[in-house]
Protein backbone atom coordinates (compact mmCIF):
# COMPACT_ATOMS: atom_id res chain seq x y z
CA UNK A 1 0.00 0.00 0.00
CA UNK A 2 2.49 2.67 -0.36
CA UNK A 3 2.95 4.90 -2.71
CA UNK A 4 6.23 5.58 -3.03
CA UNK A 5 7.34 2.00 -3.98
CA UNK A 6 4.95 2.41 -6.36
CA UNK A 7 6.77 5.56 -8.19
CA UNK A 8 9.96 4.59 -7.54
CA UNK A 9 9.07 1.86 -9.91
CA UNK A 10 7.59 4.46 -12.19
CA UNK A 11 11.14 6.55 -11.91
CA UNK A 12 13.22 2.71 -12.99
CA UNK A 13 10.91 2.28 -15.51
CA UNK A 14 12.41 5.56 -17.18
CA UNK A 15 15.56 3.76 -17.90
CA UNK A 16 16.35 2.33 -21.20
CA UNK A 17 14.99 -0.93 -20.75
CA UNK A 18 11.88 -1.27 -21.74
CA UNK A 19 8.79 -2.21 -20.46
CA UNK A 20 6.42 -4.89 -21.24
CA UNK A 21 4.05 -2.45 -22.83
CA UNK A 22 6.70 -1.23 -24.58
CA UNK A 23 8.00 -4.24 -25.89
CA UNK A 24 4.62 -4.87 -26.97
CA UNK A 25 4.27 -1.85 -28.66
CA UNK A 26 7.38 -2.28 -30.63
CA UNK A 27 6.12 -5.51 -31.70
CA UNK A 28 2.61 -4.41 -33.12
CA UNK A 29 5.20 -1.72 -35.03
CA UNK A 30 6.94 -4.03 -36.60
CA UNK A 31 4.20 -6.31 -37.52
CA UNK A 32 2.44 -2.87 -39.35
CA UNK A 33 5.48 -2.05 -40.50
CA UNK A 34 6.02 -5.37 -42.34
CA UNK A 35 1.95 -5.60 -43.21
CA UNK A 36 3.15 -2.22 -45.08
CA UNK A 37 6.15 -2.77 -46.92
CA UNK A 38 5.69 -6.41 -47.90
CA UNK A 39 2.56 -7.30 -46.71
CA UNK A 40 2.78 -10.39 -48.85
CA UNK A 41 4.68 -12.02 -46.09
CA UNK A 42 1.61 -12.10 -43.84
CA UNK A 43 -0.99 -12.50 -46.30
CA UNK A 44 -0.13 -13.79 -49.34
CA UNK A 45 -3.52 -13.75 -51.21
CA UNK A 46 -5.24 -11.00 -53.41
CA UNK A 47 -7.27 -8.52 -50.93
CA UNK A 48 -9.76 -8.02 -53.71
CA UNK A 49 -10.18 -11.55 -55.05
CA UNK A 50 -13.60 -12.21 -54.53
CA UNK A 51 -15.36 -15.42 -54.27
CA UNK A 52 -19.21 -15.42 -53.64
CA UNK A 53 -19.32 -18.92 -52.49
CA UNK A 54 -17.13 -17.51 -49.42
CA UNK A 55 -19.36 -14.93 -48.90
CA UNK A 56 -19.83 -13.85 -45.26
CA UNK A 57 -17.85 -16.42 -43.55
CA UNK A 58 -17.41 -16.57 -39.48
CA UNK A 59 -13.43 -16.66 -38.59
CA UNK A 60 -12.19 -19.98 -38.91
CA UNK A 61 -8.68 -21.99 -40.01
CA UNK A 62 -9.17 -20.47 -43.39
CA UNK A 63 -10.32 -17.75 -42.63
CA UNK A 64 -8.90 -16.38 -39.39
CA UNK A 65 -10.37 -12.89 -39.40
CA UNK A 66 -13.41 -14.17 -41.45
CA UNK A 67 -14.70 -12.91 -44.92
CA UNK A 68 -16.61 -10.05 -46.34
CA UNK A 69 -19.89 -9.68 -48.10
CA UNK A 70 -18.15 -10.59 -51.44
CA UNK A 71 -16.32 -13.63 -50.18
CA UNK A 72 -13.17 -11.48 -49.73
CA UNK A 73 -10.54 -12.32 -46.80
CA UNK A 74 -10.56 -9.75 -43.93
CA UNK A 75 -7.35 -10.97 -42.49
CA UNK A 76 -5.45 -10.17 -45.90
CA UNK A 77 -7.61 -6.80 -46.42
CA UNK A 78 -6.54 -5.41 -43.11
CA UNK A 79 -2.72 -6.67 -43.84
CA UNK A 80 -2.73 -5.07 -46.95
CA UNK A 81 -5.10 -2.17 -46.20
CA UNK A 82 -2.08 -0.93 -43.10
CA UNK A 83 0.24 0.56 -46.01
CA UNK A 84 -2.69 2.89 -47.05
CA UNK A 85 -4.29 3.80 -43.40
CA UNK A 86 -0.74 4.56 -42.69
CA UNK A 87 0.45 6.38 -45.30
CA UNK A 88 -2.33 8.87 -45.01
CA UNK A 89 -1.94 8.97 -41.09
CA UNK A 90 1.68 9.84 -41.84
CA UNK A 91 1.20 12.08 -44.40
CA UNK A 92 -1.62 13.98 -42.36
CA UNK A 93 0.82 14.06 -39.69
CA UNK A 94 3.79 15.15 -41.45
CA UNK A 95 1.42 18.60 -42.54
CA UNK A 96 0.63 19.08 -39.44
CA UNK A 97 4.15 19.23 -37.94
CA UNK A 98 5.34 20.88 -40.61
CA UNK A 99 2.81 23.61 -40.79
CA UNK A 100 3.37 24.21 -37.14
CA UNK A 101 7.07 23.90 -36.86
CA UNK A 102 7.20 27.31 -39.27
CA UNK A 103 4.40 28.66 -37.60
CA UNK A 104 6.66 27.63 -34.32
CA UNK A 105 9.39 29.00 -35.74
CA UNK A 106 8.37 32.28 -36.65
CA UNK A 107 6.90 32.68 -33.27
CA UNK A 108 9.32 31.56 -31.16
CA UNK A 109 12.06 33.71 -33.02
CA UNK A 110 10.87 36.46 -34.46
CA UNK A 111 10.36 39.94 -33.90
CA UNK A 112 7.03 40.68 -31.40
CA UNK A 113 5.07 41.74 -33.78
CA UNK A 114 5.60 38.63 -35.66
CA UNK A 115 5.11 36.43 -32.30
CA UNK A 116 1.86 38.27 -31.51
CA UNK A 117 0.50 37.93 -35.36
CA UNK A 118 1.42 33.84 -34.88
CA UNK A 119 0.18 33.76 -31.49
CA UNK A 120 -3.11 35.34 -32.63
CA UNK A 121 -3.43 33.10 -35.40
CA UNK A 122 -3.06 29.66 -33.72
CA UNK A 123 -5.70 30.67 -31.14
CA UNK A 124 -7.76 31.79 -34.08
CA UNK A 125 -7.07 28.24 -35.00
CA UNK A 126 -7.86 26.92 -32.32
CA UNK A 127 -11.48 28.06 -31.50
CA UNK A 128 -12.22 25.83 -34.15
CA UNK A 129 -12.69 22.16 -32.57
CA UNK A 130 -10.35 19.67 -34.17
CA UNK A 131 -12.94 17.49 -36.46
CA UNK A 132 -15.03 21.09 -37.10
CA UNK A 133 -11.86 22.77 -38.74
CA UNK A 134 -11.49 19.36 -40.58
CA UNK A 135 -14.95 19.32 -42.10
CA UNK A 136 -14.48 23.12 -42.61
CA UNK A 137 -11.71 22.15 -45.37
CA UNK A 138 -13.28 19.29 -46.57
CA UNK A 139 -16.69 21.12 -47.41
CA UNK A 140 -14.41 23.59 -49.21
CA UNK A 141 -12.33 21.12 -51.26
CA UNK A 142 -15.08 17.94 -51.67
CA UNK A 143 -14.29 14.93 -50.03
CA UNK A 144 -11.59 12.46 -51.18
CA UNK A 145 -8.24 10.96 -49.72
CA UNK A 146 -6.06 13.63 -50.26
CA UNK A 147 -8.33 16.32 -49.04
CA UNK A 148 -9.07 14.58 -45.59
CA UNK A 149 -5.54 13.75 -44.80
CA UNK A 150 -4.62 17.59 -45.79
CA UNK A 151 -7.80 18.52 -43.22
CA UNK A 152 -6.68 16.20 -40.58
CA UNK A 153 -3.29 17.77 -40.98
CA UNK A 154 -4.32 21.26 -40.67
CA UNK A 155 -6.74 20.67 -38.08
CA UNK A 156 -4.12 19.43 -35.87
CA UNK A 157 -1.45 21.80 -36.66
CA UNK A 158 -2.59 24.27 -34.29
CA UNK A 159 -1.76 22.19 -30.84
CA UNK A 160 1.48 21.53 -32.50
CA UNK A 161 2.28 25.15 -33.27
CA UNK A 162 1.96 25.97 -29.38
CA UNK A 163 3.70 23.48 -27.65
CA UNK A 164 6.60 24.02 -30.73
CA UNK A 165 7.11 27.36 -30.07
CA UNK A 166 6.94 26.92 -26.53
CA UNK A 167 10.01 24.96 -26.81
CA UNK A 168 11.87 27.11 -29.55
CA UNK A 169 11.03 29.82 -26.76
CA UNK A 170 13.40 28.20 -23.85
CA UNK A 171 16.06 27.27 -26.19
CA UNK A 172 15.67 30.09 -27.63
CA UNK A 173 16.78 31.58 -23.91
CA UNK A 174 19.19 29.18 -23.35
CA UNK A 175 22.78 30.07 -21.99
CA UNK A 176 24.72 27.92 -25.55
CA UNK A 177 22.02 30.04 -27.86
CA UNK A 178 23.16 33.30 -25.32
CA UNK A 179 26.78 32.26 -26.25
CA UNK A 180 26.68 32.06 -29.94
CA UNK A 181 24.98 35.28 -29.70
CA UNK A 182 28.20 36.91 -28.29
CA UNK A 183 30.32 34.85 -30.64
CA UNK A 184 28.80 36.76 -33.27
CA UNK A 185 26.82 33.98 -35.15
CA UNK A 186 23.71 34.82 -37.44
CA UNK A 187 20.60 34.37 -36.67
CA UNK A 188 19.95 31.13 -39.49
CA UNK A 189 23.31 29.82 -38.10
CA UNK A 190 21.74 29.67 -34.48
CA UNK A 191 18.57 28.30 -36.25
CA UNK A 192 19.66 25.65 -38.02
CA UNK A 193 22.73 24.63 -35.33
CA UNK A 194 21.33 25.46 -31.96
CA UNK A 195 17.81 25.71 -31.96
CA UNK A 196 16.41 22.99 -34.65
CA UNK A 197 18.50 19.98 -33.61
CA UNK A 198 17.15 20.91 -30.02
CA UNK A 199 13.58 21.08 -30.70
CA UNK A 200 13.79 17.78 -32.98
CA UNK A 201 13.68 15.53 -29.90
CA UNK A 202 10.30 17.12 -28.94
CA UNK A 203 8.78 16.87 -32.40
CA UNK A 204 10.00 13.03 -32.95
CA UNK A 205 7.73 12.49 -29.82
CA UNK A 206 5.11 14.71 -31.40
CA UNK A 207 5.25 13.02 -34.43
CA UNK A 208 4.92 9.61 -32.77
CA UNK A 209 2.24 10.46 -30.41
CA UNK A 210 0.08 12.14 -33.66
CA UNK A 211 0.23 9.22 -35.30
CA UNK A 212 -1.29 7.09 -33.63
CA UNK A 213 -4.40 9.68 -33.47
CA UNK A 214 -4.28 10.60 -37.03
CA UNK A 215 -4.45 7.40 -38.08
CA UNK A 216 -7.69 7.15 -35.96
CA UNK A 217 -9.09 10.76 -37.49
CA UNK A 218 -8.51 9.84 -40.84
CA UNK A 219 -10.13 6.38 -40.97
CA UNK A 220 -13.13 8.63 -38.88
CA UNK A 221 -13.10 10.46 -42.10
CA UNK A 222 -13.49 7.69 -44.26
CA UNK A 223 -16.17 6.00 -42.25
CA UNK A 224 -18.38 8.70 -42.37
CA UNK A 225 -17.65 8.93 -46.02
CA UNK A 226 -15.05 11.54 -46.59
CA UNK A 227 -12.22 10.00 -47.01
CA UNK A 228 -10.54 6.75 -49.15
CA UNK A 229 -14.18 4.96 -50.26
CA UNK A 230 -14.42 1.38 -50.91
CA UNK A 231 -13.24 -1.35 -52.40
CA UNK A 232 -9.92 0.21 -51.38
CA UNK A 233 -8.73 -2.10 -48.37
CA UNK A 234 -8.27 1.28 -45.94
CA UNK A 235 -9.26 0.65 -42.56
CA UNK A 236 -11.87 2.90 -42.46
CA UNK A 237 -13.55 2.50 -45.30
CA UNK A 238 -13.54 -1.40 -44.53
CA UNK A 239 -15.48 -0.65 -41.19
CA UNK A 240 -17.72 1.56 -43.24
CA UNK A 241 -18.55 -1.23 -45.75
CA UNK A 242 -18.93 -3.57 -42.24
CA UNK A 243 -21.43 -1.27 -40.97
CA UNK A 244 -24.88 -2.18 -42.29
CA UNK A 245 -23.80 -5.69 -41.41
CA UNK A 246 -23.23 -4.94 -38.22
CA UNK A 247 -25.95 -7.34 -36.19
CA UNK A 248 -25.16 -10.16 -38.87
CA UNK A 249 -21.54 -10.20 -39.21
CA UNK A 250 -19.95 -8.59 -36.54
CA UNK A 251 -15.84 -9.85 -37.74
CA UNK A 252 -16.51 -7.58 -40.84
CA UNK A 253 -16.42 -4.38 -38.40
CA UNK A 254 -14.59 -5.66 -35.50
CA UNK A 255 -11.11 -6.95 -36.96
CA UNK A 256 -10.67 -3.91 -39.11
CA UNK A 257 -11.44 -1.69 -35.75
CA UNK A 258 -8.72 -3.66 -33.99
CA UNK A 259 -6.44 -2.86 -36.14
CA UNK A 260 -6.71 1.36 -35.79
CA UNK A 261 -6.83 0.64 -32.04
CA UNK A 262 -3.51 -1.75 -32.17
CA UNK A 263 -1.49 1.51 -34.31
CA UNK A 264 -2.73 4.21 -31.69
CA UNK A 265 -2.07 2.81 -28.77
CA UNK A 266 1.20 1.78 -30.17
CA UNK A 267 2.54 4.61 -31.25
CA UNK A 268 0.89 6.28 -28.01
CA UNK A 269 3.25 3.77 -25.86
CA UNK A 270 6.27 4.56 -28.10
CA UNK A 271 5.97 8.31 -27.95
CA UNK A 272 5.18 8.02 -24.38
CA UNK A 273 8.44 5.88 -23.56
CA UNK A 274 10.57 8.11 -25.82
CA UNK A 275 9.48 11.51 -24.13
CA UNK A 276 10.08 9.96 -20.69
CA UNK A 277 13.68 9.31 -21.60
CA UNK A 278 14.57 12.89 -23.35
CA UNK A 279 13.36 14.39 -19.85
CA UNK A 280 15.67 11.34 -17.76
CA UNK A 281 18.32 12.17 -19.99
CA UNK A 282 18.08 16.07 -20.21
CA UNK B 1 -7.55 43.87 -7.72
CA UNK B 2 -6.53 46.25 -10.93
CA UNK B 3 -4.46 43.95 -12.02
CA UNK B 4 -7.53 41.11 -12.54
CA UNK B 5 -9.38 43.51 -14.11
CA UNK B 6 -7.35 44.62 -16.75
CA UNK B 7 -6.19 40.92 -17.33
CA UNK B 8 -10.04 40.49 -17.84
CA UNK B 9 -10.48 43.22 -20.29
CA UNK B 10 -7.08 41.92 -22.33
CA UNK B 11 -8.80 38.59 -22.25
CA UNK B 12 -12.34 39.74 -23.45
CA UNK B 13 -10.65 41.59 -26.33
CA UNK B 14 -8.82 38.45 -27.01
CA UNK B 15 -12.20 36.12 -27.11
CA UNK B 16 -13.90 39.15 -29.20
CA UNK B 17 -10.80 39.55 -31.38
CA UNK B 18 -11.27 35.39 -32.26
CA UNK B 19 -14.57 35.73 -32.81
CA UNK B 20 -14.08 38.27 -35.64
CA UNK B 21 -11.45 36.33 -37.35
CA UNK B 22 -13.44 33.03 -36.91
CA UNK B 23 -16.13 35.00 -39.04
CA UNK B 24 -14.14 35.88 -41.84
CA UNK B 25 -12.10 32.57 -42.08
CA UNK B 26 -15.64 31.07 -42.86
CA UNK B 27 -16.68 34.08 -45.03
CA UNK B 28 -13.32 33.43 -47.33
CA UNK B 29 -14.00 29.50 -47.16
CA UNK B 30 -17.78 30.51 -48.15
CA UNK B 31 -16.16 32.17 -51.20
CA UNK B 32 -13.35 29.74 -51.99
CA UNK B 33 -16.21 26.88 -52.61
CA UNK B 34 -15.80 26.24 -56.73
CA UNK B 35 -18.90 27.33 -58.36
CA UNK B 36 -21.67 29.84 -58.32
CA UNK B 37 -22.67 30.72 -55.23
CA UNK B 38 -25.96 31.89 -56.47
CA UNK B 39 -26.53 28.14 -57.70
CA UNK B 40 -25.43 27.01 -54.80
CA UNK B 41 -27.99 28.64 -52.82
CA UNK B 42 -30.71 27.46 -54.88
CA UNK B 43 -29.85 23.95 -54.18
CA UNK B 44 -26.61 23.31 -55.97
CA UNK B 45 -25.56 22.29 -59.50
CA UNK B 46 -29.01 19.44 -59.68
CA UNK B 47 -31.32 23.23 -59.45
CA UNK B 48 -31.16 23.30 -63.01
CA UNK B 49 -32.20 26.93 -62.06
CA UNK B 50 -33.02 29.56 -65.02
CA UNK B 51 -30.69 32.31 -65.60
CA UNK B 52 -33.38 34.82 -64.16
CA UNK B 53 -34.04 32.30 -60.82
CA UNK B 54 -29.82 33.04 -60.51
CA UNK B 55 -29.88 36.72 -61.20
CA UNK B 56 -32.86 36.88 -58.72
CA UNK B 57 -30.97 35.14 -56.02
CA UNK B 58 -28.01 37.01 -56.30
CA UNK B 59 -29.85 40.41 -56.22
CA UNK B 60 -31.54 39.62 -53.07
CA UNK B 61 -28.35 38.17 -51.27
CA UNK B 62 -26.60 40.99 -52.67
CA UNK B 63 -23.72 38.90 -54.88
CA UNK B 64 -24.02 41.54 -57.56
CA UNK B 65 -21.91 43.93 -54.87
CA UNK B 66 -18.29 44.49 -54.15
CA UNK B 67 -16.92 41.79 -52.19
CA UNK B 68 -16.03 44.49 -49.25
CA UNK B 69 -19.87 45.44 -49.36
CA UNK B 70 -21.02 41.63 -49.04
CA UNK B 71 -18.49 41.26 -45.95
CA UNK B 72 -19.41 43.78 -43.96
CA UNK B 73 -23.15 43.07 -44.39
CA UNK B 74 -22.01 39.08 -43.74
CA UNK B 75 -20.36 40.96 -40.46
CA UNK B 76 -23.85 43.25 -39.52
CA UNK B 77 -25.79 39.68 -40.11
CA UNK B 78 -24.09 37.77 -37.94
CA UNK B 79 -24.03 40.25 -35.11
CA UNK B 80 -27.83 40.50 -35.36
CA UNK B 81 -27.61 36.71 -35.06
CA UNK B 82 -28.72 35.81 -38.77
CA UNK B 83 -26.81 33.38 -39.72
CA UNK B 84 -28.19 32.80 -43.33
CA UNK B 85 -30.46 30.27 -44.84
CA UNK B 86 -29.58 26.37 -45.11
CA UNK B 87 -30.91 25.37 -48.85
CA UNK B 88 -30.99 21.48 -48.23
CA UNK B 89 -33.57 22.47 -44.86
CA UNK B 90 -35.34 25.58 -46.55
CA UNK B 91 -34.91 27.25 -43.46
CA UNK B 92 -32.90 29.61 -41.41
CA UNK B 93 -29.51 28.25 -40.26
CA UNK B 94 -30.12 29.84 -36.86
CA UNK B 95 -33.22 27.67 -36.28
CA UNK B 96 -31.75 24.93 -37.54
CA UNK B 97 -29.27 25.08 -35.16
CA UNK B 98 -31.98 26.05 -32.36
CA UNK B 99 -33.74 22.47 -33.02
CA UNK B 100 -30.90 20.56 -32.87
CA UNK B 101 -28.42 22.18 -30.02
CA UNK B 102 -30.24 20.48 -27.08
CA UNK B 103 -29.57 17.11 -28.36
CA UNK B 104 -26.22 17.56 -28.35
CA UNK B 105 -25.76 19.01 -25.36
CA UNK B 106 -27.90 16.39 -23.77
CA UNK B 107 -25.52 13.59 -25.01
CA UNK B 108 -22.13 15.86 -23.92
CA UNK B 109 -23.35 16.58 -20.23
CA UNK B 110 -24.49 12.85 -19.93
CA UNK B 111 -20.63 11.83 -21.36
CA UNK B 112 -18.99 14.60 -19.58
CA UNK B 113 -20.19 13.34 -16.20
CA UNK B 114 -19.50 9.54 -17.31
CA UNK B 115 -16.04 10.33 -17.94
CA UNK B 116 -15.55 11.80 -14.84
CA UNK B 117 -17.22 9.09 -12.93
CA UNK B 118 -15.01 6.60 -15.23
CA UNK B 119 -11.98 8.14 -14.78
CA UNK B 120 -11.88 8.77 -11.07
CA UNK B 121 -13.07 4.88 -10.47
CA UNK B 122 -10.43 3.89 -12.06
CA UNK B 123 -7.90 5.88 -10.46
CA UNK B 124 -9.49 4.74 -7.15
CA UNK B 125 -9.29 1.20 -7.71
CA UNK B 126 -6.10 1.08 -9.33
CA UNK B 127 -4.73 3.13 -6.67
CA UNK B 128 -5.68 1.16 -4.21
CA UNK B 129 -4.94 -2.12 -5.52
CA UNK B 130 -1.38 -2.54 -5.72
CA UNK B 131 1.26 -2.86 -8.53
CA UNK B 132 -0.87 -4.89 -10.87
CA UNK B 133 -4.05 -2.58 -10.61
CA UNK B 134 -1.62 -0.01 -11.91
CA UNK B 135 -0.74 -1.82 -14.51
CA UNK B 136 -4.25 -2.48 -15.57
CA UNK B 137 -5.46 0.61 -14.27
CA UNK B 138 -2.53 2.76 -17.07
CA UNK B 139 -3.11 0.03 -19.81
CA UNK B 140 -6.43 0.34 -19.95
CA UNK B 141 -7.11 4.31 -19.63
CA UNK B 142 -4.24 3.82 -22.96
CA UNK B 143 -6.58 1.65 -24.70
CA UNK B 144 -9.28 3.56 -23.84
CA UNK B 145 -7.96 6.62 -25.46
CA UNK B 146 -6.57 4.72 -28.17
CA UNK B 147 -9.87 3.51 -29.36
CA UNK B 148 -11.87 5.42 -32.44
CA UNK B 149 -15.18 6.31 -31.54
CA UNK B 150 -16.87 4.53 -34.72
CA UNK B 151 -15.53 1.37 -33.75
CA UNK B 152 -16.12 1.60 -30.05
CA UNK B 153 -19.68 2.69 -30.61
CA UNK B 154 -19.80 -0.64 -33.14
CA UNK B 155 -18.71 -2.74 -30.38
CA UNK B 156 -20.86 -1.52 -27.91
CA UNK B 157 -23.93 -2.25 -29.82
CA UNK B 158 -22.79 -5.53 -30.51
CA UNK B 159 -22.33 -6.33 -26.64
CA UNK B 160 -25.60 -4.82 -25.44
CA UNK B 161 -27.96 -4.82 -28.23
CA UNK B 162 -27.20 -7.91 -30.04
CA UNK B 163 -26.00 -10.02 -27.50
CA UNK B 164 -27.54 -9.46 -24.55
CA UNK B 165 -30.59 -7.10 -26.05
CA UNK B 166 -30.87 -4.51 -23.41
CA UNK B 167 -29.79 -1.89 -25.16
CA UNK B 168 -31.22 0.05 -28.29
CA UNK B 169 -29.02 -0.05 -31.38
CA UNK B 170 -30.12 3.30 -32.65
CA UNK B 171 -31.07 6.24 -30.41
CA UNK B 172 -34.58 5.99 -29.23
CA UNK B 173 -36.35 9.20 -28.00
CA UNK B 174 -36.07 9.13 -23.80
CA UNK B 175 -33.17 8.04 -21.31
CA UNK B 176 -32.62 4.61 -22.52
CA UNK B 177 -31.90 5.92 -26.17
CA UNK B 178 -28.51 8.24 -24.60
CA UNK B 179 -26.97 5.34 -22.97
CA UNK B 180 -24.99 4.30 -25.52
CA UNK B 181 -24.15 7.22 -27.57
CA UNK B 182 -23.05 8.75 -23.94
CA UNK B 183 -21.06 5.48 -23.14
CA UNK B 184 -18.63 6.07 -26.59
CA UNK B 185 -18.10 9.11 -26.45
CA UNK B 186 -17.21 9.40 -22.70
CA UNK B 187 -14.66 6.43 -22.96
CA UNK B 188 -12.14 7.62 -24.61
CA UNK B 189 -12.36 10.74 -22.71
CA UNK B 190 -12.30 9.50 -19.26
CA UNK B 191 -9.00 7.43 -20.92
CA UNK B 192 -7.63 10.73 -21.39
CA UNK B 193 -8.89 12.68 -18.33
CA UNK B 194 -7.49 9.54 -16.65
CA UNK B 195 -3.91 9.67 -18.01
CA UNK B 196 -3.49 13.15 -17.32
CA UNK B 197 -4.33 12.41 -13.99
CA UNK B 198 -2.10 9.49 -13.42
CA UNK B 199 1.21 11.81 -13.79
CA UNK B 200 -0.28 14.00 -10.99
CA UNK B 201 -1.16 11.32 -8.84
CA UNK B 202 2.09 9.84 -8.21
CA UNK B 203 3.38 13.61 -7.03
CA UNK B 204 0.29 14.06 -5.03
CA UNK B 205 0.68 10.87 -3.05
CA UNK B 206 4.57 11.58 -2.28
CA UNK B 207 3.23 15.51 -0.96
CA UNK B 208 4.06 16.63 2.30
CA UNK B 209 0.34 17.13 2.65
CA UNK B 210 -0.40 13.19 2.23
CA UNK B 211 1.96 12.61 4.84
CA UNK B 212 0.47 15.16 7.05
CA UNK B 213 -2.71 13.60 6.71
CA UNK B 214 -1.47 9.94 7.06
CA UNK B 215 0.32 11.45 10.27
CA UNK B 216 -2.69 12.90 11.92
CA UNK B 217 -4.11 8.94 11.26
CA UNK B 218 -6.90 10.37 8.28
CA UNK B 219 -7.91 6.41 6.66
CA UNK B 220 -6.20 5.83 2.99
CA UNK B 221 -9.68 5.79 2.11
CA UNK B 222 -10.42 9.73 3.01
CA UNK B 223 -6.70 10.67 2.00
CA UNK B 224 -7.60 9.83 -1.45
CA UNK B 225 -10.92 11.32 -2.16
CA UNK B 226 -9.96 14.47 -0.12
CA UNK B 227 -6.21 15.53 -0.52
CA UNK B 228 -5.28 13.16 -2.90
CA UNK B 229 -7.39 13.20 -5.99
CA UNK B 230 -8.20 16.61 -5.76
CA UNK B 231 -4.98 17.10 -6.29
CA UNK B 232 -4.87 15.30 -9.21
CA UNK B 233 -8.00 16.49 -10.74
CA UNK B 234 -7.14 20.22 -11.30
CA UNK B 235 -4.84 19.58 -14.46
CA UNK B 236 -7.64 17.09 -15.90
CA UNK B 237 -10.59 19.98 -14.85
CA UNK B 238 -7.93 22.36 -16.79
CA UNK B 239 -9.00 20.64 -19.76
CA UNK B 240 -12.26 21.34 -19.47
CA UNK B 241 -12.57 23.59 -22.77
CA UNK B 242 -10.57 20.74 -24.80
CA UNK B 243 -12.49 18.05 -23.45
CA UNK B 244 -15.46 19.91 -24.69
CA UNK B 245 -14.26 20.55 -28.27
CA UNK B 246 -13.39 16.58 -28.10
CA UNK B 247 -16.39 16.12 -27.21
CA UNK B 248 -18.24 18.09 -30.34
CA UNK B 249 -15.61 16.22 -32.37
CA UNK B 250 -17.13 12.86 -31.72
CA UNK B 251 -20.72 13.81 -31.35
CA UNK B 252 -20.41 14.41 -35.01
CA UNK B 253 -19.54 10.71 -35.61
CA UNK B 254 -21.42 9.19 -32.41
CA UNK B 255 -24.86 10.70 -33.77
CA UNK B 256 -24.13 9.16 -37.29
CA UNK B 257 -23.80 6.09 -36.22
CA UNK B 258 -26.66 6.28 -33.62
CA UNK B 259 -28.77 7.88 -35.91
CA UNK B 260 -29.74 10.21 -33.22
CA UNK B 261 -30.19 13.95 -33.76
CA UNK B 262 -28.19 16.26 -32.77
CA UNK B 263 -25.99 19.33 -34.10
CA UNK B 264 -22.96 16.75 -35.19
CA UNK B 265 -25.39 15.09 -37.31
CA UNK B 266 -26.94 18.01 -39.32
CA UNK B 267 -23.03 19.00 -39.51
CA UNK B 268 -21.84 16.01 -41.24
CA UNK B 269 -25.10 15.47 -43.56
CA UNK B 270 -24.29 19.13 -44.90
CA UNK B 271 -21.03 18.79 -45.49
CA UNK B 272 -21.88 15.81 -47.31
CA UNK B 273 -24.89 18.04 -49.28
CA UNK B 274 -22.05 21.27 -49.21
CA UNK B 275 -24.81 22.96 -48.09
CA UNK B 276 -22.07 25.92 -46.99
CA UNK B 277 -24.32 28.03 -45.25
CA UNK B 278 -24.97 25.66 -42.97
CA UNK B 279 -21.94 24.06 -42.24
CA UNK B 280 -20.57 27.89 -41.55
CA UNK B 281 -23.04 28.45 -39.04
CA UNK B 282 -22.82 25.26 -36.95
CA UNK B 283 -19.05 25.88 -36.86
CA UNK B 284 -19.11 29.47 -36.15
CA UNK B 285 -21.68 28.75 -33.18
CA UNK B 286 -19.43 25.76 -31.56
CA UNK B 287 -16.34 28.30 -32.38
CA UNK B 288 -18.36 30.75 -29.90
CA UNK B 289 -19.27 28.69 -27.45
CA UNK B 290 -15.81 26.81 -27.27
CA UNK B 291 -14.18 30.42 -26.88
CA UNK B 292 -16.19 31.56 -24.16
CA UNK B 293 -16.00 28.32 -22.53
CA UNK B 294 -11.95 28.31 -22.60
CA UNK B 295 -12.86 32.32 -21.22
CA UNK B 296 -14.64 30.85 -18.27
CA UNK B 297 -12.51 28.08 -17.51
CA UNK B 298 -9.60 30.67 -17.04
CA UNK B 299 -11.34 33.03 -15.41
CA UNK B 300 -12.60 30.24 -12.75
CA UNK B 301 -8.88 29.31 -12.71
CA UNK B 302 -7.54 32.04 -11.82
CA UNK B 303 -9.99 33.02 -8.96
CA UNK B 304 -9.44 29.57 -7.28
CA UNK B 305 -5.82 29.16 -8.29
CA UNK B 306 -3.65 32.18 -6.80
CA UNK B 307 -0.24 31.08 -7.92
CA UNK B 308 -1.90 31.50 -11.54
CA UNK B 309 -1.92 35.49 -10.89
CA UNK B 310 1.44 35.98 -10.76
CA UNK B 311 2.23 34.06 -14.08
CA UNK B 312 -0.28 34.88 -16.24
CA UNK B 313 -0.06 38.13 -18.04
Amino acid sequence: MSGVGRSGAGRRAAGFRPTVAEALAGLVLVLLLVAAIWPGLLAPGDPLAVSRTEAFQPPSLAHVFGTDESGRDIWTRVVHGAAESLRIGALATAIGIGLATVLGLLAGLGPRWLDFGTTRLVEVLFAFPGLLLALLFIVVTGPGVLSSTIAVGLATAPGYARIIRSQVRRTASAEFVEAARVLGRGRVWIVTRHVLPNVTAALFVLATLGLGQAVIWVSSLSYLGLGAVPPAAEWGAMLAAGRTYIASFWWMTFFPGLAIVAAAAAATVLGRGIQKRNRSAS
Amino acid sequence: MPGTRRWLLLRAGGVLFVLWASATITFFALRLVPGDPAEAILGGPGSQAGPEALEQVRREYGLDRPLAVQYLTYLGRLVSGDLGQSYSLHKPVATAIGEQLGATLTLAVCALALAWVLACALAAWSVRGGRVAWAIGSGLELVAAAVPHFWLATVLILLFSTTLGILPPVSVPGPLGVVLPALTLAVPLAGFLGQVMRESLLTAMESPFVTTARARGESEVRIFWRHTLRHAAIPAVGLSGWAFGSLISGAVVVEAVFARQGLGRSLLSAVQLRDVTLVTGIVLVVALAYTVMTLVTDVADRLVDPRTRAVAR
